[in-house]
């Protein structure tokens, strides 16, 4: 670790922070419906879209009819995005001829890009024609995110309402979020990104005669505006198959802080969105705070780990200082490996600008156990809020448990059908991961994808379904996703992830709304301090450590001890 | 539910407009106007022929030029398409080895790696960036220190001398930007460029 890499990281979080906070109160102003600088240019637009759609803006719904809608929305993104990827032989913007999208693997990437996830089992360069990564893969990287603003602050209104029926309106939600918040926001990092050298065209690809005389064809396209909302909206989904370490998604460390800044932003500014909208500042620092020591602690051990480079490799002459090089562009090196690695996976982004699967074992652990908690630090878009409040209420109960008091969080009871819901929806991620995994080891065509042998290869099908199941989408790459197996129970495993989690979410925020808001008394358990937020950080210890140790002690821990011993599989 | 279909297929449509079209199509637009050097992928001509981009690494196998990092990019195997086969610095097709950190392959081809740049003599301490792979497998840069270490065997197979292509190298050195940010490197195909020059 050098005190360089360091202020490298220091730099990208400051950055985040000091943006996060008024965008936070902008995006506040969005979901709460108010007039904001954009409104003159961006609410006829937003009329248009009501009109067309039936939608009464003004007429909002109970939890269930959003919960409806949300879905109904989401089954109707998944059939498009199946056929135009089952179609696109026969579509223009083909211009490198690719063929239909076989039918496993339109299920996966559909699945992927609906739930916010964007696993890619594809190489897109090298399967997914133009008209397919504008009109389906960038649509959905704004709207899977808009659904997730939504409905985290659809969970919101349950905080700030009192004896409210309803919970909002999800057309206004996504519309709006869509609109005022991700849209602006993407034409701006897309043109940055192109200022910065990342291409926007066209064009298939270049034939250039290399210096040697051979015939190099680089794949290009529309990339940058791809890019601005694969970081924006925690989506992940890379244009090319090696995603941001490919030169084209990021050309230079400029570019790679900005796409690291441009995936932590929305997530930490929707924390403090939260605090706003429940008009007490001090509740969403308090939680963007928590997301920030798990942010750091991740980073820290991942650029320790990754910073001393691989003893194998020492062993047998190569220079150590520069770090383990070995899936690491030179351009960013390991300071700014590691933070692209914890930043990705702290929220459900999964964008990549180096191979996780070449991490060493505890830089590796980072990202795995990241996603093992669900990516809530600080979260993917409003998918790191609603997570992050769903252990908060958990905290909230224990710390009522301790004292023998009812748990309150700001002002709401918790009683016994919260809880209940809350505890649904955290036990899902165990039940997909740990099983899925579970049964993938155990079959041929499970074992017979992977790319590393002994425990790093449990590591591969563990990694694999924890990103599936957080809707995450970043990779130990070596994996061959691409099989009917793996295609199919990824799939699976995302659906449950994002709705299996989603829906008990949606119904705290009913069950919220519907109740009186007590009034905070000395009694009251105060929810900003730094007494909430150890609660919190233990409940998430305890919480997902007891969970996962035992997989991860047979994964990276024991890879670990076998490195230093000089063992290789 | 069925009420929601409604607002549900015509919120696709109009969002796939917005994003999916008017977006893409913007960017595009005001980039080729205002940086057209950029959104076209940074490509460098040569005497009216493009050979490469400044942003893509490629291989190079001569003594006369520097080499960049190994690449674990694979292309289709043209006696049998189905299957791949390496071809490093594939464009078309970027990757990294995957290969984990106890990986008994990882360490084999590290090993070759090493012992074939010592015996020809280009290299005499192994730079990290010189023995493993990208993640990308297309990374154009190299580090200063790998380049200094093929300095000698490139100065010999051109008959100039060492200092000479010292000199190159150096004048091709990219540092941090306000001495923070980024690493120190080399882009090794403009740095061949130059190098070609000289004659």
């Amino acid at each position: 670790m050098t005190s360089i890499g360091l202020a490298q990281i220091a730099i990208v979080l400051l950055a985040v922070i000091v943006a996060a906070i008024p965008l936070g109160n902008y995006i506040a102003t969005v979901l709460a419906g108010e007039r904001n600088l954009l409104s003159p240019v961006l609410s006829p637009i937003e009329r248009v879209f009501y009109r067309l759609a039936g939608v009464d803006p003004a007429r909002e719904q109970n939890w269930l009819a959003y919960t409806m809608a949300m879905l109904a929305f989401s089954v109707v993104g998944f059939a498009s995005l199946y056929a135009l990827q089952r179609l696109q032989a026969y579509l223009p913007l083909n211009p490198q001829g690719f063929s239909g999208v076989p039918a496993d693997l339109a299920f996966n990437t559909s699945m992927s890009f609906v739930t916010n996830t964007n696993w890619q089992n594809y190489g897109g360069e090298s399967t997914m024609s133009h008209l397919t990564q504008m009109l389906g893969l960038t649509v959905h990287n704004f709207v899977s995110a808009a659904t997730g603003l939504a409905m985290a602050f659809a969970l919101v209104r349950g905080f700030s309402r009192a004896e409210s029926p309803t919970i909002g309106n999800f057309w206004v939600d996504l519309t709006r979020s869509t609109l005022y918040v991700l849209l602006p926001l993407s034409i701006i990092v897309a043109l940055a990104l192109v200022a910065l050298g990342v291409p926007q065209t066209l064009q298939g690809s270049i034939e250039a005669t290399t210096l040697e005389g051979a015939k190099q064809m680089l794949a290009i396209g529309p990339v940058a505006s791809q890019e601005a909302i694969k970081e924006l909206g925690t989506n992940g989904g890379g244009f090319f198959n090696a995603n941001s370490a490919h030169p084209f998604e990021s050309p230079n460390a400029l570019s790679n802080m900005l796409e690291i800044w441009a995936l932590l932003v929305i997530p930490f500014a929707t924390a403090f969105a939260f605090g706003h909208a429940v008009f007490d500042y001090r509740q969403g620092r308090a939680i963007a705070i928590t997301m920030m020591i798990v942010l750091v602690a991740g980073v820290s051990v991942a650029y320790w780990a990754e910073a001393g480079g691989n003893p194998l490799l020492t062993e047998i002459g190569v220079d150590p200082s520069p770090g383990n090089m070995e899936g690491k562009e030179v351009r960013f090196g390991p300071a700014m490996s590691a933070l692209f690695a914890a930043s990705t996976t702290g929220t459900s982004c999964g964008a990549v600008n180096a191979m996780h699967d070449s991490f060493m074992p505890l830089g590796g652990l980072v990202p795995l156990f990241n996603m093992l908690m669900g990516s809530i630090a600080p979260g993917g878009v409003g998918a790191g809020l609603y997570g992050f409040l769903v252990l908060a209420i958990i905290a909230v109960f224990i710390a009522g448990l301790m004292v023998g008091r009812t748990p309150e969080y700001l002002g709401k009871k918790i009683e016994t059908r919260e809880m209940k819901l809350a505890m649904l929806a955290v036990l899902i991620y165990p039940l997909s991961v740990l099983a899925f995994t579970g049964v993938s080891v155990m079959l041929q065509t499970g074992l017979a994808s992977l790319n590393n042998a002994g425990p790093h290869g449990l590591s591969e099908i563990l990694y694999a379904f924890a990103s599936a199941t957080d809707n995450n989408g970043s990779a130990f790459a070596g994996l061959t996703g691409n099989t009917p197996w793996y295609n199919t129970t990824l799939g699976v495993a995302m659906l449950l992830g994002r709705f299996a989690f989603v829906i008990p979410v949606l119904a705290i925020a009913g069950a919220f709304a519907a109740k009186k808001k007590g009034a905070a008394s000395v009694g009251t358990f105060p929810t900003h301090g730094p007494l909430f937020i150890g609660l919190l950080l233990g409940v998430i210890v305890v919480l997902y450590l007891l969970q996962y140790f035992p997989a991860l002690a047979l994964g990276p821990i024991v890879e670990h001890f076998a490195l230093l011993a000089g063992k290789t599989f | 539910m069925l009420s929601q279909i409604r607002p549900a297929i015509v919120m696709i449509v109009l969002f796939t407009a917005l994003t999916g079209i008017v977006y893409p199509l913007a960017i595009t637009g005001v980039a080729q106007l205002a940086l057209p050097t950029q959104a076209n992928g940074s490509v460098i001509e040569r005497d009216g022929t493009v050979v490469g981009s400044a942003l893509i690494g490629q291989n190079f196998a001569s003594d006369r030029y520097f080499h960049g990092r190994p690449s674990a990019t694979t292309g289709p195997d043209p006696a049998e398409p189905s299957k791949s086969i390496d071809a490093p610095y594939n464009a078309s097709n970027s990757m990294g080895s995957n290969l984990g950190p106890t990986s008994k392959k990882l360490v084999d081809r590290v090993n070759a790696t090493i012992e074939a740049e010592f015996a020809a003599g280009r290299v005499d301490v192994v730079a990290a960036d010189a023995a493993t792979t990208s993640a990308s497998g297309l990374d154009p840069h190299i580090s200063p220190q790998f380049a200094l270490a093929q300095a000698g065997a490139v100065a010999k197979a051109r008959n100039l001398s060492e200092s000479q292509v010292r000199a190159v190298v150096e004048a091709n050195l990219e540092g941090r930007v306000l001495g923070v940010i980024g690493e120190p490197r080399v882009n090794v195909l403009l740095l061949n460029l130059a190098l070609d020059r000289l004659h």
